[in-house]
């Protein structure tokens, strides 16, 4: 069985940015459940914090597709 | 890259989806064929604007037909939803065009990924992608500049109240993140998701066709379930699809909004 230990490298990359979007979301749902008249106002800020966050996973995918030297 | 070549037993080998596969020139090659992702982006244009002209063509003030309805649900999304919440009821109607085009092409581009007869999301060339952003990237720096002056504008990227040895530092920072993290993610945002939702679909249709058609034992069953998880995967790409056209349109309306601001 081939492969390439980008993925695996790519795969541990993964998890701050998984991690973090978990937390982005539980604040959201904390927030609302707590004052759920502010749904409004929190949605585009969780979607803007959950957007920021993956911009590390999505810079580890392009990354994970390098290849030194060519294969 | 070579994900990996999954030698079942008796059968061939399997080749797994590679990004060469989503080079897929229709006439000519090299620089300048004309490929599958091209001629999905004029069609996703010709598909906008018919059914935009065909459903605004005899406005009611009361909508009096659905089609009208939906439009305007669409259009009143971006307008009030992104547009007014996030740069504000003084100015933001100016940006409405841009932001309600960048929407709408987005999502009928990223849609086809899942759309049977085309199954091809146009924004997985990262091409594409880039071309929206470079639109993004100029106007938000022109917008700025002309709101505040060039110099001006430079000066106004430095947040306030930094100590005064910390300045070169995150002034620095700030430079890196409006000139390359901005663009950047922005782009590679929408091109890694479509291109990895796309890969993932590949990966679980055509690994099930090969389980099912050249697996022993109780591989075809697996064939089966990794059918299925391609099935349900397809409908999450769905949801990851619209959900980016958001967020893209959510950004842009972000930074335009914050090269308006009085106040970094």
């Amino acid at each position: 069985m081939g492969g390439s230990l980008n993925v695996i490298g790519y795969g541990l990359a993964a998890i701050g940015p998984a991690i973090a979007v978990g937390l982005v979301f539980a604040a959201y749902i904390n927030g609302v459940a707590r004052q759920p008249e502010s749904r409004g106002m929190l949605q585009p800020i969780a979607i803007l914090g959950f957007a920021l966050a993956e911009a590390l996973a999505i810079l580890g995918f392009v990354l994970a597709f390098i290849n030194p030297g060519g294969e | 890259m070579s994900l990996s070549t999954l030698a079942t037993a008796g059968g061939e080998s399997f080749e797994a989806p590679a990004p060469a596969d989503f080079w897929q020139p229709l006439i000519g090659d090299g620089a300048f064929a004309l490929t599958r992702p091209m001629v999905l982006m004029a069609l996703s244009f010709v598909i906008i604007a018919a059914v935009l002209l065909a459903t605004t063509k005899r406005l009611s003030v009361v909508p009096a037909n659905k089609k009208q309805f939906a439009v305007e649900a669409l259009y009143g999304f971006v307008r009030n939803g992104v547009a007014r919440d996030i740069i504000g009821s003084k100015e933001f109607l100016r940006y409405v065009p841009l932001l309600f085009t960048l929407f709408t092409l987005i999502l009928v581009n990223n849609v086809f990924g899942v759309i049977p007869p085309i199954q091809y999301p146009t924004m997985s060339r990262i091409g594409f992608p880039i071309a929206l952003t470079l639109v993004v990237f100029v106007l938000y720096h022109l917008i700025g500049m002309k709101r505040k002056g060039v110099g001006g504008y430079f000066k106004s990227l430095m947040p306030a109240g930094v100590p005064i040895f910390l300045v070169p530092v995150v002034y620095l920072l700030e430079l890196f993140t409006y000139f390359i993290s901005r663009p950047l993610t922005l782009a590679v945002r929408l091109f890694a998701n479509m291109f990895a939702g796309h890969m993932l679909i590949l990966v679980l249709f055509l690994g099930g066709e090969h389980l099912l058609l050249h697996g022993e034992g109780l591989l075809p069953a697996a064939g089966v379930v990794s059918y299925l998880f391609g099935l349900v995967m397809s409908f999450f790409e769905l949801l990851i699809q619209v959900l980016q056209a958001y967020i893209f349109v959510l950004l842009t309306a972000t930074y335009i909004a914050g090269s308006l601001a009085d106040e970094h």
